[in-house]
């Protein structure tokens, strides 16, 4: 174990190397706006630009620029996400300030669409597994594909025409400023969100429980539990689900991460002032630094999570040995 | 897994695959696949569609001619109210309703099929040829190969992929000159270029998966008793073995690819606007609420976008069914 967690830790750096060079390319040296421009207004002097261009560092050499940024990379406080590179041109706030106080709504976001998920997901994958070619299979593979296949922002805009526009049953999309993110869970204003999310992703959940459950039901220990007696309810939750999910928490885990650092289109599509839609809005105005601090917090808690999955795994998978 | 690479092997010493008798016939992998896929009747349902689909996104120049007379592009600022809204709804002249600037749905929808396609397309099929000779590379030799491309693929998955995609995208479109000195332009080939970037590892995974099961089989050992070289190894053994899980993938790779680009487009740095496209018709709709006045806007490309991806699901489903049927699914 003890050599397994160095090799992932070392894996763990490398990953936050690539992510700073790829982010350090792509939102910094790609663009071919001059952000100190952007940062003077209009019509500035010479003078002005060469101040702002020291200010951010932007007159270093291009080694000094890359360590100031990927600086920001390190989970240490006073280099995460530091305000000297990690500075909205447009907003003239540091990033960091931003992000954390749009946080809970990501947060908010992705923890009700997650249970919702799992909620639906994986009792249809079930159910489907242990009755199939029934009626009841082909439903939920109808649903399940049906999720697959239909995008999120349509199916956001649709929940909001039926359910807002026509029905009057479900508040329109937004958080009014102020609002804080209690009154707004309250009001209902992330009941569609969170269940359009959870629509799409739940389809892939019970097709994948579907698949995994009907091949652990057909295995040697499955039927050994049943000659020893056991009730079927008792084979398929104690014996045939517990391979079954495994792979799911993977799956769980990643996917929790991904929308964590900034579930953008969802939230862009009901304007909820979450992190993913900061990264849009910033990105509309070529403002890069708010989308380079999202999408470096992204990368930490997807890393973060990839390590956790795999730590967990070891203990839901007794096969599972690390060396 | 059916192994065609033995037909390769043994044809020398049994030209025919023996001569058909009465009850027992010889069936070619191929002739037993297209008999499980025949009777799979959803799959071909949706097989059909695609065909039809692609029918329509060839001709959508002369359909939009003949039929509704209208261009794309075309302004009708006569079809909209004094405020901007779109004055007309589905009807006998726009089947699928006008849009804010009076442009036929209809026709923007056709052209939206050619845009979706030709991008998903290209873009699957750039990420299966980099994916599968990455793979195979990998699978095959193994060692420090493998170490690479496999930590390359791992990385890659571990990328926030939406937001470094919008930010190359928005990087590369701020001006006309593209970025990586002008080598990608803004528009279509950007996006392709995205795609098929952070799509390949897919691809990669399985096919290295698969070569490293597939070279340890008797007759890639009997191939390289008979002096083939790994080049010849590779081509003429392992890779038709390959065909079947990268038909199967690559079917269901297009559609995660075609709501990509949908994604990318309706967040507004995708396609270029007047190159009509699913999803910024959808960000048109969504634009100041505008479905709320027009729900064809919302209805026309969103069902189009759904029925396009469920279909190449369908038919992926069905291959790999009929490919594999220990496959699972």
């Amino acid at each position: 174990m003890g050599r397994y967690l160095i090799r992932r830790m070392l894996f763990f750096v490398l990953v936050l190397f690539v992510v700073s060079v790829v982010t350090f390319i792509i939102f910094v040296k790609l663009p071919s706006v001059d952000p100190a421009i952007r940062a003077a207004g209009r019509h500035p002097s010479p003078r002005l630009l060469a101040t702002i261009r020291h200010k951010f560092g932007l007159d270093r050499p291009l080694y000094v620029q890359y360590w100031n940024f990927a600086k920001g990379l390190i989970p240490l406080p006073g280099l995460f996400l530091n305000k000297e590179v990690y500075f909205s041109y447009q907003n003239h706030v540091p990033v960091s300030e931003d992000i954390y106080s749009r946080l809970p709504v990501t947060i908010t976001l992705t923890v009700g669409a997650a249970i919702i998920w799992l909620l639906i997901g994986i009792p249809i994958g079930v159910v489907s597994a242990i009755k199939p070619r029934t009626a009841i299979d082909r439903a939920g593979m109808i649903f399940a594909l049906f999720g697959v296949s239909a995008p999120v922002f349509w199916l956001a805009l649709l929940a909001l025409y039926i359910f807002w526009f026509k029905l009057g049953i479900a508040p329109s999309s937004g958080i009014p400023p102020g609002e804080s993110i209690w009154v707004s869970i309250l009001k209902g204003r992330f009941v569609l969100p969170w269940f359009t999310l959870a629509l799409s992703t739940a389809a892939f959940y019970s097709r994948m429980v579907r698949g995994n459950l009907m091949e652990a039901m057909s295995e040697d220990y499955i039927r050994t539990a049943r000659a020893k007696g056991l009730s079927e309810r008792r084979v398929i939750f104690k014996h045939g689900l517990r391979s079954a999910l495994t792979p799911v928490v993977t799956m769980f885990g990643m996917d929790v991460a991904f929308l964590l650092g900034g579930a953008v289109v969802t939230e862009t599509v009901f304007q909820l002032p979450g992190i993913g839609q900061y990264a849009w809005t910033a990105i509309t105005v070529n403002d890069f630094p708010p989308i380079m601090g999202v999408t470096v917090l992204g990368a930490l808690f997807i890393v973060v999570a990839n390590l956790l999955v795999d730590i967990v795994y070891a203990f839901l998978d007794p096969r599972v040995r690390y060396a | 897994m059916s192994q065609v690479g033995m037909d390769t092997v043994v044809e020398s010493a049994a030209p025919e695959a023996g001569e058909p008798s009465a009850q027992i016939l010889g069936r070619s992998p191929w002739e037993l696949f297209w008999r499980r896929f025949r009777s799979d009747r959803v799959a071909l349902v949706a097989l059909a569609f695609i065909v039809f689909l692609v029918l329509i996104a060839i001709a959508a120049p002369v359909i939009a001619d003949h039929v509704n007379h209208h261009g794309p592009n075309q302004l009708n600022t006569d079809l909209t109210t004094a405020i901007g809204l779109p004055a007309v709804g589905p009807s006998k002249a726009y089947w699928f309703g006008v849009d804010t600037v009076g442009r036929d749905v209809f026709v923007r929808t056709m052209y939206g099929a050619r845009t979706s396609l030709l991008v998903a397309f290209i873009a699957t099929g750039l990420s299966v040829v980099l994916g599968t000779i990455l793979g195979t590379l990998a699978g095959f030799f193994g060692g420090w190969v493998d170490t690479v491309v496999s930590r390359v693929i791992d990385i890659v998955l571990s990328l926030p992929i939406l937001l470094l995609a919008i930010g190359i995208a928005a990087a590369c479109s701020i001006t006309a000159k593209g970025c990586f000195g002008g080598l990608i332009q803004p528009g279509i080939s950007l996006v392709v270029a995205i795609i098929a970037l952070f799509s390949w590892p897919y691809i990669g995974r399985i096919v290295r998966g698969q070569v490293l099961s597939l070279r340890e089989k008797e007759f890639v050992e009997a191939a390289r008793a008979q002096g083939f070289t790994s080049a010849g190894i590779m081509f003429r053994e392992i890779l038709p073995n390959l065909a079947a899980p990268i038909i199967v993938y690559t079917t269901l790779i297009v559609p995660s690819n075609i709501i990509f680009e949908a994604s990318l487009s309706f967040l507004g740095v995708g396609i270029p606007p007047t190159t009509p496209s699913w999803g910024r018709m959808i960000s048109d709709a969504a634009n100041g609420q505008l479905y709320t006045a027009a729900w064809w806007m919302l209805l026309a490309p969103g069902i189009a976008l759904v029925l396009t991806t469920l279909a190449f699901n369908l038919v992926g489903d069905g291959l790999r069914d009929a490919l594999d049927p220990r496959m699972g699914g």
